[in-house]
């Protein structure tokens, strides 16, 4: 691929998504947008560059867009941000929401729903208590693809057996074919809509808990800062958020400070949430 | 080491697990039907069985009731490795005493997550 081609995508994408392509990366451009081309009826990916350039199609640069993103999730992933909301966070909500009795969750890369339906399947589990709780748990993803495969709730086998109990899919999940599909019960507790991170925060309203995921990795400094400090601004002062694995606020943002010794969670830096959580 | 009594009447199936689960740091035993692996487990009890459902001689099922039916022993966790894949068979498992389960094919991600689940990683 020239190098003015490679500058060309990789601007793109950077703008519309935040992904940071650097030019080790031109496989991954080449692996993913060559089907794209050939679906659209060009034959290379040179042309398909050529057509951007010159069309600039919005649709065509919202599949590119979309061709260009790693959506792989599994059920708990990471067991710990699961176990932390299971026996911290909660708890603590239980108590300090107890007269609202309203707790509202963002999955902000939801991608194809295992996360929200992993928090949803955690509520279940306890429902005596969350049943008169009005539980919001929203899911959002730039790829309106994962979303379509997230409302259906369908998964693979292959897909049952990554991070989910047996008793869980036993309790929860049907058979379809050779597809199983989550419980109606569980599904109506997620609602999946199209959200891209760069864009305004404005309108999404105060969120208890936000599980931001393996996504903060594919963007450069300025934009996960960015990200961070807007999502802060719509994070309760006593909520928490939760970072993928390879994610950190060190040396990004002074907006959240780690919960010591609790891998993956964040609290406002001037919250008093781990009090609340019994992890102070 | 932790040991695993990897229960399959197929070599290679055997082999595979095998070689996943040593690069999990296990110790391996085989047995080739439910009554060899009874026989197994008699010699040197393992802290987990893989095992198979359709094996001839004994079936993964019936090893399961006879081996949850001693007591004086110390139980081990039973991952149940198979082809049958429909609900029914899992609930009969997990009833019989399965603390989880494995739908064929599996790979070493598979074998991962479902080990870790029962706390043996
Ligand atoms: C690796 S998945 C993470 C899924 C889940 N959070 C997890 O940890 O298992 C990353 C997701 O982030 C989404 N994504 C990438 N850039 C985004 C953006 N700018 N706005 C919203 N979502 C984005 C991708 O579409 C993809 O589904």
């Amino acid at each position: 691929m020239k190098t003015e081609d490679f500058e060309f995508l990789a601007g793109m994408l950077k703008e519309r998504s935040g992904l940071m392509l650097t030019p080790d990366k031109v496989y991954l451009l080449e692996s993913r947008l060559t089907p794209l081309a050939r679906k659209r009826g060009l034959d290379t990916l040179d042309a398909l560059v050529q057509k951007l350039r010159l069309s600039r199609e919005e649709s065509l640069i919202r599949d590119v867009t979309e061709a260009m993103t790693t959506n792989e999730s599994f059920f708990f992933r990471d067991n710990t941000p699961f176990d932390l909301f299971k026996n911290h966070v909660l708890p603590a909500m239980e108590k300090s929401r107890t007269s609202q009795k309203r707790l509202r969750i963002w999955c902000a890369a939801a991608s194809t729903g295992q996360e929200p339906y992993s928090l949803a399947i955690l509520l279940r589990e306890n429902w005596i208590k969350w049943q008169n709780w009005n539980i919001e748990i929203v899911g959002t993803d730039i790829c309106t693809q994962v979303l379509e495969k997230a409302k259906a709730g369908t998964y693979s086998q292959f897909e049952v057996q990554r991070g989910l109990p047996i008793q869980m899919l036993i309790k929860y999940f049907r058979q379809e074919g050779d597809q199983w599909r989550i419980s109606d019960d569980i599904r109506r507790m997620v609602s999946f809509r199209p959200f891209n991170l760069l864009s305004n925060f404005i309108g999404m309203g105060t969120f208890d808990v936000i599980y931001c995921r393996n996504v903060l990795i594919y963007f450069d400094q300025p934009t996960k800062k960015d990200v961070l400090e807007r999502m802060r601004k719509c994070l309760a002062p006593d909520g928490t958020v939760f970072l993928g694995a390879a994610e950190t606020v060190l040396g990004i943002t002074e907006a959240f400070r780690p919960v010591r010794g609790q891998r993956g969670m964040y609290v406002p830096s001037d919250g008093t949430a781990e009090k609340l959580m019994g992890l102070g | 080491m932790k040991l695993c009594l990897v229960v399959d009447d197929s070599k290679v199936i055997r082999k595979v697990a095998r070689r996943i689960l040593e690069e999990l740091n296990f110790e391996i035993d085989e047995a080739v039907d439910g009554q060899d692996a009874l026989d197994a487990c008699e010699r040197n009890l393992p802290d987990v069985v893989l095992l198979d459902w359709n094996m001839p001689v004994m079936d993964g099922l019936e090893f399961l009731k006879a081996l949850r039916a001693r007591d004086g022993i110390e139980q081990p966790v039973v991952v149940f490795c198979t082809t049958e894949n429909d609900m029914a068979h899992i609930r009969t498992a997990i009833e019989a005493g399965a603390n989880e389960y494995i739908m064929k094919p599996f790979d070493r991600e598979i074998i991962e997550a479902k080990f870790s689940q029962v706390g043996l990683l």
